[in-house]
């Protein structure tokens, strides 16, 4: 197989480290605001989620005698870096993202046998196993910094993502975990909204800026044709309308779908992870029973699960689904439609 | 009559990609002067390979054949200029695997002398198998480098009505520009050609169509119909488009219509031939010449003029190159057919063959290593025959040739689009060419095996019987001896234990006659298909070895 050169003799501009970094470029307005409303959590976040997730591959790679240089460079383990980073309460201690970025590169994607060969999203993974094992830390986000306000400065944050200052007086609920605890203790949405000071106009102040620019960078990346419309749209599509639906039901115990689309990880998970071509369906038609797969979980579990947010949930569990939606999703080759 | 509003259809995928053509296809095409010795490969079709007529030592005219074969699926050669036959041995050729093919060479003698040619006065009273025979004897074969023998591409039978003719003038494949150029100096001759061809095949209609690039071929065509003054014959430009110029997506575009998979174009009453090739059955029925040179694109990066040159078959490739200048100082490779479908070779020294229809000589590009498949899609959206290209990949990976046979493996038309596209750099199509040879192989392996076990138990139940009937002969001896002794008579028992074992060995050789052994395979017959797009393959040569 290896010396015969066959065409073609030309190829495209496309290349596996470009498409991994353009996913990367595509997130830092995203991580601009998310700095801008959070401070330096969501840095030291990526610093060392990008330090031991590297630093995973490298040793898997060493330990299966595999050339290190090109798997640690092709962008793939960066990736998984700064989305598990972005996922991840900011200001995690630093013991939290080391087990995270062991569950997702080597449990989650080199026992499979490295890129490629991965049934599930790594990032998500690690977002799951820590959530599991770890739910008071997972829950514990910065509030954030409000007009006039002085954020938690550089050294503070250092000094609590490496174990030596608590956390517990500055943290704040997430809007959907607000939310949800608002509703199980008997409010309804618009009293909680109103009685909770970190939504904003619509979805939560700081969160919606935030998901705006990840809406941002992934619009871009649809332009650039790093990613295809059919996962993004056919999940936001029916996670707005199931959601429109129950709101349009009993408008007191469902938020409405703007909440739902901006409040939470959706747009992050619609354009950002759902899109892993590796764990997700890759025929057409495929593509789009995975992302309405994925909206329709998220809604089920934000609803009535037992966690506040059901994104990775739902792309975990479409990920399982996704060879099987494969295989029943082959299009008719050319010639035997008739 | 020509279209500009013409309904078009779009067949999936494809790719827009720089198509490279000005650089060649802005000058004149010249005319390689003879060089002194041509190395004539014997097979540079698809099928049979011809067998030599000619002796060493013996002199040949110009257009003289000097080769040919009984096969149905093969062609003759004739000699591109007056010479002597100097040797005849296997040497290598241009070939995907640098096979050796049994090779005349002739040594010009700077005459070029014609040998006499049978010119056919008016076609048009002239039956089709008459023209179609003309066409097989001129050795002509598809020339857009498929390679196949031409003739039998008009001979429908009886069963299937021509709706359409389809000439190909589309030539997508970017820095190829010799149909261009053809198109463009003898527009007539492809005209005549395509005129021929339909009354051959009875065909309703004609097209030809060019990619919208080649505005000018299209203005030459145009003109020279309306001097014609006939207007029989559609012109119609179809998109610029990667691989509008392959047969199953070229009628797609123009007629809606898509080739079953695994089918021919002649099920949905179509047959497709390249512009090149029209224009040589013209010369070959008009004028009486058989195929002995054709125009061959010289072009890319490291060519200092590229362009089209008329060269006789059996020129060193490294004249061509020579003729249109070379860059020197960089490594280079060398590749015959464009850039998404050629074959590389690995000597400037092969022969021009038939289906030599573009030399291209670009500084060596360093390999770029493979990695994973992300399953990313993007070869299945390129796809133009709607293949999931990464499940196949994945599957000749893991050498499971049911499965990829499952994803329609024998419809890949080894465009490249996938391998084009793949950001993780996969050589899809060298996969898919692997995976096609091994199961070619496999299939012939189990019929060799079959024939072998066939010729076993045959000769075996052959021995059986010679020995039954011996012993029969030594009873008969024996009772015959016996008679004299005795005179006594039981002809009525021996005949019935002849009969007896005639019977058995009959049982048993009807036994034999496995049914499985006889049924054949159908891909033979794929194989066929396949070859039928692309220049040449590994195994045809081989298949022989069974007969
Ligand atoms: S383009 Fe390459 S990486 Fe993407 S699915 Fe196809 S084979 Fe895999
Ligand atoms: S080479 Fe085969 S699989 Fe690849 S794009 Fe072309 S037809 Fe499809």
């Amino acid at each position: 197989m290896k010396s015969l050169i066959s065409s073609p003799y030309t190829h495209g501009d496309s290349s596996l480290q470009q498409v991994m970094l353009q996913v990367v470029f595509a997130l830092i307005p995203a991580i601009g605001i998310h700095f801008w409303f959070f401070g330096w959590g969501i840095i030291t976040n990526i610093l060392l989620a990008t330090l031991f997730c590297l630093g995973f591959e490298a040793i898997v790679m060493w330990l299966r005698r595999r050339p290190i240089q090109t798997t640690l460079f092709d962008g793939s383990a960066l990736v998984t870096a700064v989305l598990l980073a972005i996922t991840i309460p900011p200001l995690s201690p630093w013991w939290l993202i080391l087990v995270g970025s062991l569950a997702a590169i080597v449990f989650a994607k080199q026992i499979y046998g490295g890129l490629g060969f991965n049934p599930f999203n790594p990032a998500m993974i690690g977002f799951v196993v820590l959530l599991i094992s770890f739910p008071k830390e997972m829950t514990q986000w910065v509030a954030p910094i409000a007009n006039g306000e002085q954020g938690i400065g550089l050294m503070q944050s250092l000094q609590i993502v490496f174990g030596s200052t608590g956390l517990d007086a500055l943290t704040g609920a997430t809007p959907l975990d607000a939310l949800k605890t608002g509703i199980r203790m008997g409010g309804e949405v618009s009293g909680v909204m109103a009685a909770t000071p970190i939504y904003g106009q619509f979805a939560g102040f700081g969160w919606e800026s935030v998901n705006l620019a990840i809406l941002a960078g992934g619009l871009w990346m649809l332009w650039r044709k790093t990613i295809r419309w059919h996962v993004p749209v056919a999940m936001l599509g029916s996670l707005a309308a199931i959601s429109t639906l129950f709101y349009l039901i009993d408008p007191s115990r469902y938020a409405d779908p703007i909440f739902h689309l901006l409040g939470g990880g959706a747009i992050l998970g619609a354009f950002f992870i759902a899109t892993d071509p590796v764990s997700g369906a890759t025929s057409t038609k495929g593509r789009i029973i995975f992302g309405i797969g994925i909206g329709l979980f998220t809604y089920i579990i934000r609803s009535w699960g037992g966690y506040p947010d059901g994104v990775a949930f739902g792309i975990l569990l479409m990920n399982m689904a996704a060879p099987m939606i494969d295989y029943y999703t082959q299009p008719k080759v050319f010639g035997q439609k008739g | 009559m020509n279209s500009v509003n013409r309904k078009l259809w779009k067949y999936n995928g494809g790719l827009h990609l720089e198509d490279h053509k000005t650089c060649s296809n802005q000058m004149e095409s010249r005319e390689l002067p003879m060089p002194k010795r041509l190395t004539i490969p014997m097979q540079q079709h698809i099928g049979e390979a011809a067998h030599p007529i000619v002796k060493v030592g013996d002199k040949v005219l110009k257009g003289e054949m000097i080769a040919e074969s009984s096969a149905r699926v093969s062609a003759p050669i004739h000699a591109p200029t007056s010479g002597t036959i100097v040797e005849i041995a296997p040497m290598p050729m241009p070939h995907p695997a640098a096979l050796d093919a049994v090779t005349i060479i002739l040594e010009s003698d700077g005459l070029d002398q014609w040998c006499e040619l049978h010119p056919i006065e008016n076609y048009r009273h002239v039956s089709s198998d008459e023209l179609r025979d003309r066409i097989r004897d001129a050795g002509i074969v598809g020339l857009g480098g498929a390679g196949f023998p031409s003739y039998i591409k008009l001979d429908p039978g009886q069963h299937f009505a021509i709706e359409t003719l389809i000439l190909n003038g589309a030539e997508c494949e970017p820095y190829i520009t010799c149909d261009d150029r053809l198109m463009r100096e003898r527009p007539e001759a492809i005209l005549d050609g395509a005129r021929i061809m339909r009354h051959a095949l009875h065909a309703k209609r004609c097209i030809i169509a060019i990619e919208d690039n080649k505005p000018e071929a299209f203005a030459a065509l145009e003109r020279a119909q309306s001097q014609s003054g006939q207007a029989d014959i559609e012109l119609v430009l179809v998109p610029t488009l990667y691989p509008t110029g392959g047969e199953r997506q070229l009628i797609k575009v123009l007629t809606g219509k898509e080739v079953p998979s695994q089918g021919r174009t002649l099920d949905i009453g179509i047959i497709s031939h390249n512009v090149t090739t029209a224009a040589t059955i013209a010369d070959a029925v008009i004028d009486g010449i058989p195929l002995i040179n054709r125009m061959i694109t010289v072009t890319g990066e490291s060519i200092t003029t590229p362009q089209n040159i008329r060269a006789p078959i059996g020129a060193p490739i490294e004249a061509l190159l020579d003729f249109a200048g070379r860059e020197n100082g960089v490594e280079t490779q060398l590749v015959m057919g464009g850039p998404m479908m050629g074959i590389s070779l690995n000597s400037a020294s092969l022969p021009v063959i038939k289906t030599s229809n573009c030399f291209m000589l670009q500084p060596k590009q360093p390999t770029v290593p493979e990695s994973p498949c992300i399953r990313c899609g993007e070869c299945a959206v390129v796809c133009p025959a709607e293949l999931l290209p990464q499940q196949l990949y994945w599957h000749s990976r893991a050498r499971e040739f049911e499965k990829v046979q499952d994803y329609n493996l024998f419809d890949c038309i080894e465009c490249g689009c996938c391998s084009y596209v793949c950001p993780s750099n996969i050589p899809l199509v060298h996969y898919y060419r692997f995976a096609k040879t091994e199961v070619w192989a496999q299939e012939r392996e189990k019929e060799a095996a079959n024939i072998a076990r066939m010729r076993h138990e045959h000769r075996q139940a052959r021995q059986e019987k010679a020995e039954l009937e011996k012993q029969e002969r030594m009873r008969k001896k024996k009772a015959a001896l016996k008679d004299k002794e005795k005179g006594g008579t039981d002809d009525a028992a021996k005949k019935a234990a002849i009969k007896a074992a005639m019977d058995r060995a009959k049982a048993k050789r009807e036994a034999n006659q496995n049914p499985e052994a006889a049924a054949p395979t159908d891909v033979p017959s794929q194989e066929a298909a396949a070859t039928e797009t692309q220049p040449a393959t590994i195994p045809e040569s081989t298949s022989k070895s069974e007969s």
